[in-house]
């Protein structure tokens, strides 16, 4: 089922949460919405589902205005940020809860309430209470009472959040598997990157209500329409700098500039962001001259699994740069605190100086 | 957390002994030993004396019947309003919120002859509503409605202060997934929110109910004394200290204080019932228990 949601505006007070927001999730889609607390993401999520009233906007589901319809009656799965488990119940009677409610014949709850467990992997947990459950159960439980009343639309608010990090990689995994199979249009909220990547078809970056990008992860993390989105998926190097004909120019040193915005001959002022893994590392000037690396010395040298993460100071500067290399090319360079290297730039990114943003 | 404790149960300092039997003693001083000469003074003439003194008195047995009558109604419409009121103030935000939840407690820092004095104010012959009341040919004042609308008001802060914190504490978000697998509001409210405060809403119930039967200042105002007609329990007990009639007074008296001894075991149990659901809420909220986990099969 497709979803359509057009300038939805919504305030809690003097706060606004989502501020003329459209957004098209199309039918059988995986969408990440990404953001930091407060963007509004979690906000959408519940207009969506029907648990806030829009201020002002409108939600369509397969062309059907819906934006008046009770949550009650919006047949939408919804997993909640702390699963919300009836905490009273068994996990059968959680999971069978929607089918009650609509009167299913008993036999049919009872096959169907099993046939869940098995699909969530917990079977022979029926007789539990949510206390008596882990962390991981919890969440599986709630989305199998989530997928009872046979949903169109799944929405998840946070649902990794309150797991512990092998468990939460684990059930990425499972969760992805479990959309291709049964294929409804998904929609999750996350503030973790890497959960949004690896698990979304498309992601959607939120900030102050509004949404600032929206596109697969690769071309969010590859070309970010805004210095937010820049920032918020992951490690930067920023400074203030100038750029002409395509150039970005750092210490003196020429960086080509990735993307359309420097491409201006004129010279002018710009924000130029340079991603840790952009920057090279080495102990001699590059053949193609010394014009085109910088001289710094090395600060701290920190291993982080596949990567080594190095912080060098350029001559005159009075900020350290970060460094991303990968970790064998770190360790044939050997690198020591307190040596000099060369640092060469790779390529930036560039963002007008008035193109200015408050996180 | 529990060293302090444990280590004056080991090594008994001599200010921790002085404390200890410093404490037993006020307790058994003050609570016990008039507690006990309660019931002595009320089975001092045998079972039989007790029985007649309570069963064979007309006067005495139409306050016992008010009292459980007055009781229960009070605390019904506690527990109406209670639900209600703790449900809107813990699940919406509305200008004079706060307000609303000290009023609450306005009850309780009011001297109980004063409520008393209040509604006869309005509810009186001569009060706010008198004139209509007599219309309509309604006695509240003097009368059990009167009874009934003290005791409510005494005892109004008990049930919303037990469930405001539980509900408080549970948060929305059931409720919500309850609305969201297509439950309505009725089917939300006994389905999912009644089985999730059962327990505080006993406990409130039941000190609800000792509050209401014991409540003597208030109800004193607007009962008239009537015996026969308008005395409760704890007003029987006080009419028959003050004609000298000594162990009917403590016959009565020893039913109060035994209905104050069912409270106190109903409230040990439920209390314990509380404190494992509190510690519940925090392990559902709490990322995952290694503990859990590993007793996973």
């Amino acid at each position: 089922m497709s979803i359509h949601v057009r300038d939805v505006s919504k305030a809690f007070g003097s706060f606004r949460a989502l501020d003329r927001v459209s957004l098209d999730v199309p039918d059988g889609a995986l969408l990440a919405l990404l953001g930091p607390s407060g963007s509004g993401k979690t906000t959408l999520l519940r207009v969506i589902a029907g648990l806030e009233h829009p201020d002002a906007g409108t939600i369509t589901e397969d062309g059907a205005d819906v934006t008046e319809r009770h949550a009650r009656s919006r047949g939408v799965g919804f997993v909640f940020q702390h699963y919300a488990l009836f905490r009273h119940m068994t996990v059968f009677e959680n999971v069978a809860f929607g089918l009650r409610i609509r009167h299913v014949p008993r036999p049919e709850v009872t096959r169907r309430v099993e046939e869940l467990l098995r699909l969530v992997r917990l079977e022979g947990l029926g007789g539990r209470r949510p206390a008596q459950l882990s962390g991981g159960q919890r969440q599986r439980v709630a989305l199998a009472r989530a997928l009872a009343i046979r949903p169109r639309i799944l929405l998840l608010d946070e649902p990794f959040g309150a797991l512990d990090a092998k468990v939460r990689v684990e059930l990425r995994q499972w969760l992805r598997r479990l959309h291709d199979e049964i294929g409804m249009t998904s929609v999750f909220v996350t503030h973790d990157q890497e959960e949004a990547f690896e698990l979304a078809d498309e992601v959607v970056v939120m900030n102050h209500g509004r949404i600032e990008q929206r596109g697969t992860p690769a071309e969010v993390f590859d070309r970010p329409a805004t210095p937010f989105v820049m920032d918020f998926l992951g490690t930067v190097n920023l400074f203030h700098g100038r750029v002409e004909n395509g150039r970005a120019f750092w210490h003196g040193i020429p960086i080509p500039v990735d993307g359309s915005d420097g491409t201006d001959a004129r010279p002018r002022p710009a924000r130029v962001y340079l991603r840790p893994h952009e920057l090279d590392i080495s102990r001699t000037a590059s053949p193609s001259g010394a014009e085109s690396s910088l001289a710094a010395e090395v600060v701290r040298v920190a291993p982080a699994g596949s990567v080594t993460r190095v912080a060098c100071r350029p001559c005159g500067a009075d900020a350290d740069v970060q460094v991303d290399l990968p970790a064998e090319r770190a360790r044939d360079l050997g690198l020591r605190p307190g040596e000099m290297v060369r640092v060469t730039p790779r390529t930036a990114r560039v963002f007008p100086v008035d193109h200015d943003y408050v996180i | 957390m529990n060293r302090p404790v444990h280590a004056a149960a080991r090594t008994p300092t001599p200010i921790a002994v002085t404390l200890v039997v410093a404490a037993w003693a006020i307790v058994g001083l003050f609570v016990v030993v008039p507690l006990a000469s309660v019931f002595r003074e009320a089975f001092s003439g045998g079972v039989g004396a007790w029985w007649a003194a309570l069963a064979h008195d007309p006067d005495t047995r139409h306050a016992i019947w008010l009292s459980l009558t007055v009781a229960p109604l009070a605390v019904v419409f506690n527990t109406l309003f209670g639900v209600a009121a703790a449900w809107l103030v813990a699940r919406f935000r509305f200008p004079g919120r706060s307000l609303l939840i000290t009023l609450f407690d306005l009850p309780f820092s009011v001297s109980p002859v004063v409520a008393g004095l209040a509604l006869v104010l309005i509810f009186g012959r001569q009060g706010l509503l008198g004139p209509t009341l007599a219309a309509l040919g309604w006695k509240v004042i003097f009368s059990w409605p009167g009874l009934v609308l003290a005791t409510t008001f005494v005892t109004l802060p008990l049930v919303v202060r037990e469930l405001l914190p539980v509900m408080e504490s549970i948060g929305p978000e059931e409720e919500m997934a309850a609305v969201s697998l297509g439950a309505n509001g009725w089917q939300v409210f006994t389905r999912v929110t009644l089985p999730t405060i059962r327990w505080a809403l006993l406990h409130g119930v039941v000190l609800a109910n000792a509050r209401a039967v014991g409540e003597f200042g208030a109800v004193y105002v607007v009962s008239g004394h009537i015996a026969g007609a308008t005395d409760t329990m704890p007003l029987r007990v006080e009419k028959l200290f003050q004609e000298y009639r000594q162990p009917a007074s403590m016959a009565v008296a020893s039913v109060l204080a035994g209905l104050a001894l069912v409270t106190l075991v109903a409230k040990f149990v439920i209390e314990r019932r509380l404190g494992a659901e509190s510690r519940e809420r925090q392990a559902i909220r709490a990322p995952d228990d290694p503990v859990v986990e590993a007793a996973r099969p």
